[in-house]
């Protein structure tokens, strides 16, 4: 069927890990998709593209969100940061040393995401207990079942 | 997903303009806002809506919690669901909202998601996400296939030969247990709609889930002022411990004087085409002791009329014990 709309662009100005980008784009685009085919940045993962499996997972304006579910025009000069936005320089980000040194990952898939959410869950109201760690985690999914290790390096973090 | 013109709306007026070319508000609108766009675009990329326009709403000043003008809660339609949840008034005097927004979807989800998103969100009925399927609620006329087809998260209260699809939103089920109202800002002006009655019945129109028309704008939803001394909590059971949706879930508060219940109220979800409650069924608590025979009964007033499936029968003996364990909680 034709589109009678495809043909539609929208102005936009992101702001990616501090670099800005002005860009035209289809309407339809999310974020997600963005990153990954026009930025280039896919360090950020699809999995299942319907907010299911926290693949996705970004921080926008300091909070964590699904970027499969977010259309890229509604984030006009929104300030987006992703996985290659949290090492400084050659200085991994505290949780992702700690994913390393906890072997929290199995195939590295669900991993940036896994690591975005649980950088945001610093900031979070959250108990002490493994117990809380896990519900709040619960929005990224890992097929490896990599669970116990990803709980094991956000504790170490928040404990230190 | 189909293309779309995409507007932000410099103010309600203009986004109600916009909005009044919609056709309809509800199934098939030509014209849809944006909150968090948790549940639209995912509809749209499953090709289950498709706005020729898409309307920004998130910069419209609607996203205010506070004091409503009677000492309630009032809470703007794009204040986003984790703000609401851990906002200390709702943790200080309406608990059991808290609870129930923290126990649906992911932290993630909850950043987006927006009260008004939040209460319009759609069915999670398989055939009805599918467009490759019959489902009178999508493609009106066409059949249920749910009915007789896979139906264990469906619904056993309010549902018709035309559909039995449930409504999947915990936050609503506080909301209604707090005789919530629904602002609505439209072509004709401003209204203000009970949250029981916001909500239609699918009946032979399951198509119409709500009363909204094409414009109609939520701009915010108000709680009365918590009854004093009240206690309240929202249990939501479900076949994972998180991340889930509800199989069947209750909101529940009640007042104590003396051993005995002064006032008591609920709501339940999972198990309704429309977040459930039952005021006559309430109305026996009022003066007894705490008692499980006595919550029992409760129940079984609340879930009367019930008209389970083959696969979701289970739902009715859950919802007396959700029910039963949560009165019990809140009155001990
Ligand atoms: C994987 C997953 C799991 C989930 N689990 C749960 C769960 O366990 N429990 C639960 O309750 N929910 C759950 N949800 C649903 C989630 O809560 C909703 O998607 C969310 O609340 C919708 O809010 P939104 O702001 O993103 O809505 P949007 O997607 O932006 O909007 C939804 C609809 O409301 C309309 N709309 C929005 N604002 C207004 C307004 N002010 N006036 C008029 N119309 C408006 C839109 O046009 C659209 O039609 C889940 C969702 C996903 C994707
Ligand atoms: S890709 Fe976004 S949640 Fe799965
Ligand atoms: S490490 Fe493989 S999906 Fe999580």
């Amino acid at each position: 069927m034709p589109d009678p709309h495809s043909e539609v662009q929208a102005a936009v100005t992101l702001r990616v890990n501090g670099a800005e980008h002005t860009l035209s784009i289809d309407p339809r685009t999310t974020l997600l998709d963005l990153l990954r085919e026009t930025l280039h940045l896919t360090g950020t993962k699809k999995g299942c593209d319907h907010g299911q499996c926290g693949a996705c997972t970004i921080h926008v304006n300091g909070r964590r969100v699904n970027a499969c579910l977010a259309l890229a025009v509604a984030h006009d000069r929104d300030e987006i940061r992703t996985i290659e936005g949290l090492a400084e320089g050659d200085r991994l980000h505290p949780m992702q040393a700690a994913f390393l040194q906890k072997d929290a990952y199995q195939c590295g898939y669900c991993t940036a995401g896994q690591i975005m959410s649980a950088v945001a869950l610093l900031d979070e109201p959250c108990g002490p207990e493994d117990a809380d760690v896990r519900e709040l985690m619960s929005g990224n999914i890992c097929r490896c079942g990599a669970y116990a290790n990803i709980v094991a390096a956000i504790q170490q973090v928040r404990g230190s | 997903m189909q293309g779309f013109a995409f507007q932000r709306a410099a103010d309600a007026a203009a986004a109600i303009a916009l909005g009044a070319g919609a056709g309809t508000a509800q199934q098939g609108a030509r014209v849809r806002f944006l909150a968090g766009g948790t549940t639209l675009i995912d509809l749209m990329k499953l090709g289950v809506e498709t706005p020729e326009t898409v309307v920004d709403i998130n910069h419209l000043g609607l996203d205010g919690i506070g004091r409503a003008a009677d000492g309630g809660l009032a809470i703007g339609a794009t204040a986003r669901n984790s703000d609401l949840a851990h906002h200390p008034i709702v943790l200080a005097e309406y608990p059991a909202l808290s609870q129930a927004i923290l126990a649906g979807a992911s932290t993630q989800l909850r950043n987006a998601a927006t009260t008004a998103g939040n209460l319009l969100q759609r069915t999670r009925c398989m055939y009805f996400r599918d467009p490759a399927s019959a489902c009178n609620k999508r493609a009106p006329g066409s059949g249920c296939p749910a009915i007789g087809g896979a139906h264990r998260m469906l619904a056993i209260l309010g549902t018709s030969e035309h559909c039995i699809a449930s409504n999947p939103s915990d936050m609503a089920v506080a909301m209604l247990m707090h005789d919530a109202v629904v602002h609505v800002q439209g072509v004709g002006g401003a209204r203000q709609v009970p949250l029981d009655d916001f909500f239609l019945l699918p009946g032979d129109r399951p198509e119409r889930e709500n009363v909204l028309e094409p414009g109609d704008l939520i701009t915010e939803v108000t709680l009365p002022p918590a009854e004093p001394g009240a206690r309240s909590c929202y249990l939501k059971l479900r076949d994972r411990v998180s991340y889930e949706f509800a199989l069947v879930s209750a909101a529940v508060s009640a007042t104590m004087a003396e051993g005995r219940i002064v006032t008591a109220r609920f709501a339940l979800g999972g198990v309704g085409t429309k977040p459930w409650r039952i005021p006559a069924a309430e109305a026996i608590l009022a003066g007894q002791a705490p008692d499980a025979a006595l919550f029992r009964r409760a129940a079984d007033l609340a879930l009367a009329g019930a008209r389970p499936q083959r696969q979701n029968g289970f739902k009715l003996e859950l919802a007396r014990r959700c029910l039963v364990h949560a009165l019990t909680q809140v009155t001990a």
